[in-house]
């Protein structure tokens, strides 16, 4: 029996230690905001945040994550910073397809919590693992560089 | 709706689902009573099937083949060339055979393991060169078209000419790489089967279950999920997933899901054709171009699908931009037993403009101008015929963009900072490159007229909603938002109310596929026209319905046989810049600036557009120097996103863009099209300014660091 946290909820699962967490999160959990895009770390699709880093949950078995604090994007819909990301990505016109988004938004908000006022460079650099095929990024990076202005100051409390 | 002008942008109709994650994309849809499929494929090329021996099957696990299938075993596409199940030859490493079904994945993939197969292998084409050897054996030419100038003319002006110019150009593969795997769900139901899933073209996969299940137009209905990208690889091949699952639901009785994991997606799913051109010019002494014969060469895979109609826009593009005196163009599919290639943004366009821009681009170093001028001579205008007799008869702005980007880019002034850059370093070099490009809008020839037939309806509510019944998708492009615009300017109310469910073939009539070009210019028409009918007819509080169908635009008629006519109602232009860096020690690039000029006649949407000119670049940029796939031996080398290589957000650099107005009669307010154009003068413009940084001449794309360091370590070998 495996426990961890979940969204702030406590969790806990007989699945095998070797089953990856993504498919915990999608099919114990049904929380279909993390996707699958590769399987094998390379796209960036299925990243949540295990004990505040950026992971890919496609990589991670979960016989690792005992007691951890596993935070999916359901888990941070609700916050300030994401209303500021959501509406950022919108001005900017940083969704496409949408399948690398919510990806995108999680890698977002591990960005500018590390660095609230990140340069040009240090945006590509912080998205550089997760892969978008519609945007040329380039309406991303604006976006995040809007989220970083607007959220001044909010994102230094975390 | 109150907007002055049209362009402006409006929120993202589906913008919520998408930023939460909460929108379902077909592997997050679960439904009653569902299990998997897994498709056991072709271990060789090209073979008989002699034997094929399952394993025990467990409880509640079955085997689903060509004997299940109730219609004729093949996906109906252009010809009848493509089994869904495979039982008799095989022509390719991975085509499907049978689909073993059942509820968990894990087991189904071990049991794959366990199926035996026994195999008279046959010799197989594995190349393209191999193919065009082998061009006159039955069965080896898919497809073919020749065209323009006579031959003999030609002879005759080749025999006076000062020299005659001969080049052979490669172009690659390309992998979508749509971010969503391809996913397909098939409902079983007592009186209908219901498929769901990642797709473009709604009706294709209709008309494909008629054909396969036999069965009747209430018997089947075909519903969009979201679609996390397509860029043409959702295009053709979602038919035959459709097909698999459809018919194992009506077998097992039981919903049945397909989805691929990346690795699958990447080895068995269409690519873009590789090709072959080749140019053959006759200049005079000034470097003048006095005839030109192209002869394109595209590698189909293992059958046809839809690469006749590839080739057609290959060819029909094969002269550029460019009013070339005396043109003559032929081109090939051909058969090899490698996976099927397919449609992918573009069509045939880019592997033609990349060629053309290159050899245009050599002939003007052999005239001694600049590349640019000698392309500026060229350049087609309105009133000048194209190359298959039809003609250019709205405005063209290109001379306009063209200037106000060498403007924008300081072009002059790079190129001699570049020489002087050059000369000072031995480790690094800069170049400046141009590539000059259009897309025909819609499809070719009379298609629209004869094939497609479009219709749109509008559905007004008793409460003063407007939703759209079509049957294009949003794949990501934008069209949710851009359509809706139309339809409530010109019905006057706001953007909100109308609405765009994701469309479902029982609800919707046939507005023709999400493909070519042709959603924003020919269904978003239907749309305002329908809008504007609906407006002279509006009355509160009742529930009212209007359709439209196509009217075709007065043109030359297309005649495919002759290969003459006008191929395209409208086109749309571009004009590339680029500037690179080149690490002489190691080959790799660094893109450092790109400038782009487009007209599609009048953007919808701000917004969407810029979306369209990033993403369209930056993969039609990779196309040229990073994005590269290749097959041995019938195999699939790249099974990995890395082991393949799109770009990252460290390979793109931010796009100066720049969209020019000019207004087209027959397009909802003056649109054109737009998703294609801007992915094709990507890899010519890159090829040139690694050209211009190396002062070299490359025969092929990607030019990979491999392909770089082979060049120079050539020249190297030449010089001493
Ligand atoms: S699905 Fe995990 S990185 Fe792609
Ligand atoms: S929006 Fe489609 S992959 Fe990023």
């Amino acid at each position: 029996m495996i426990k961890f946290t979940l969204n702030g909820r406590k969790v806990e699962t007989d699945a095998p230690a070797t089953a990856r967490l993504l498919d915990l999160i999608r099919e114990e959990h049904l929380l279909i905001g993390t996707k699958e895009g590769c399987g094998e770390g390379e796209c960036g699709a299925c990243s949540v945040f295990v004990n505040n880093l950026l992971q890919n949950s496609c990589l991670i078995p979960i016989g690792s994550i005992e007691g951890a604090d596993i935070v999916t994007i359901e888990g941070i819909m609700e916050t300030e910073q994401f209303k500021i990301l959501d509406e950022s990505y919108s001005i900017a016109g940083g969704v496409q397809c949408g399948y690398c988004i919510p990806g995108m938004v999680m890698a977002s908000a591990a960005l500018l919590t590390k660095n609230p006022n990140p340069s040009e460079a240090e945006i590509r650099e912080g998205i550089s693992g997760n892969l978008c095929r519609c945007t040329g990024y380039n309406m991303i990076v604006d976006a995040i560089s809007k989220a970083a202005k607007k959220g001044d100051g909010l994102w230094q409390r975390k | 709706m109150d907007l002055k002008d049209i362009s402006t942008s409006v929120p993202r109709k589906d913008h919520k689902g998408k930023v939460s994650g909460q929108l379902a994309y077909i592997s997050d849809v679960k439904v009653e009573n569902m299990v998997y499929g897994v498709l056991y494929r072709s271990p060789i090329a090209y073979g008989k099937i002699i034997s094929i021996q399952l394993p025990n099957l467990p409880e509640g696990y079955e085997a689903v083949g060509a004997e299940d299938i109730p219609g004729p075993n093949y996906v109906k596409i252009i010809k009848e060339d493509q089994p869904i199940f495979a039982n008799d030859w095989v022509n390719y490493i991975g085509e499907p055979i049978l689909m073993l079904v059942g509820g968990d994945l894990n087991i189904l993939y071990s049991l794959l393991d366990e199926v035996k197969i026994e195999l008279e292998e046959h010799q197989a084409i594995y190349t393209l060169d191999k193919a065009i050897k082998q061009k006159s054996v039955p069965g080896v030419n898919m497809a073919s078209y020749e065209f323009g100038e006579s031959l003999e003319i030609i002879s005759a002006i080749e025999l006076k000419a000062h020299q005659i110019i001969e080049e052979e150009y490669d172009t690659g593969y390309q992998e979508h790489v749509y971010l969503e795997p391809q996913g397909m769900l098939a409902i079983y139901k007592e009186d209908e089967i219901v498929v769901q899933g990642s797709m473009q073209c709604l009706y294709y996969i209709k008309n494909a279950l008629l054909s396969a299940l036999a069965c009747g137009d209430d018997d089947v209905r075909v519903v969009q999920s979201p679609t996390g990208g397509g860029f043409g690889g959702k295009e053709d091949y979602p038919s035959m997933m459709a097909c698999h699952v459809a018919v194992a639901a009506k077998a097992v009785k039981k919903s049945v899901m397909l989805v691929f994991d990346r690795s699958e997606d990447m080895v068995v799913t269409t690519k873009r054709h590789p090709a072959k051109l080749k140019y053959r010019t006759a200049i005079d002494k000034d470097g003048n171009i006095l005839s030109m014969c192209v002869e394109i060469f595209l590698d189909g895979g293992a059958n046809v699908g839809l690469s006749s109609v590839v080739l057609q826009r290959a060819l029909i593009n094969s002269a550029g931009v460019y009013k070339i005196p005396h043109f003559h163009s032929k081109g090939y599919v051909l058969k090899t037993n490698t996976v099927p290639n397919g449609a992918f943004r573009g069509f045939g366009a880019p592997q033609s403009f990349a060629g053309i821009e290159s050899h245009i681009g050599h002939l003007s170093k052999l005239a001694n101008i600049d590349p640019i001028e000698y392309k500026r001579k060229y350049l087609v205008k309105q009133g000048d015929p194209t190359i298959t007799k039809g003609n250019f008869r709205d405005p063209i702005l290109m001379e306009e963009m063209i200037e106000d980007l060498l403007n924008a880019s300081d072009y002059k002034k790079k190129k001699v900072e570049f020489q002087t850059f050059n000369q000072q370093n031995q480790r690094y070099k800069k170049g400046i490159g141009t590539s000059l490009f259009l897309h025909g809008c819609g499809f070719t020839g009379s298609g629209e007229r004869d094939h497609i037939k479009a219709t749109v309806k509008l559905v007004k509510s008793k409460d003063g909603k407007v939703i759209l019944k079509i049957s294009n998708s949003d794949m990501g492009q934008g069209i949710y938002t851009t359509l809706s615009k139309i339809v409530a300017k010109e019905l006057d109310i706001l953007y909100e109310k109308v609405l765009y469910p994701d469309p479902d073939t029982k609800e919707v009539p046939d507005s023709g596929p999400t493909v070519a070009s042709r959603t924003t210019m020919i269904v978003g028409k239907l749309l305002q026209r329908a809008a504007k009918k609906l407006k002279d007819q509006w009355q509160s509080g009742v529930e009212q319905e209007v359709v439209e169908h196509y009217v075709h635009r007065e043109m030359i008629p297309w005649d495919e046989k002759t290969f003459t006519g006008d191929a395209y109602p409208a086109y749309s232009w571009g004009v590339n810049i680029v500037e690179v860096e080149v690490d002489t020690l190691t080959g790799n690039l660094k893109l450092e600036k790109v400038y782009a000029n487009y007209e599609v006649g009048k953007v919808i949407d701000d917004r969407v557009m810029k979306g369209q000119i990033d993403g369209g670049l930056a993969q039609g940029l990779a196309y040229g120097y990073l994005e590269k796939m290749t097959s041995r031996e019938g195999k699939i080398q790249q099974k990995s996103i890395s082991d393949y290589g799109p770009p990252t957000s460290l390979d793109v650099v931010t796009i100066q863009s720049k969209v020019f107005d000019n207004p087209y009669a027959d397009g909802p307010y003056g649109a054109k099209g737009a998703g294609e154009l801007t992915l094709i003068g990507g890899a010519p413009a890159v090829q040139a300014a690694i050209e211009d940084a190396l002062q070299t001449s490359f025969q092929q794309i990607p030019i990979t660091p491999e392909v770089i360091i082979e060049s120079l370590w050539m020249r190297e070998g030449e010089e001493g």
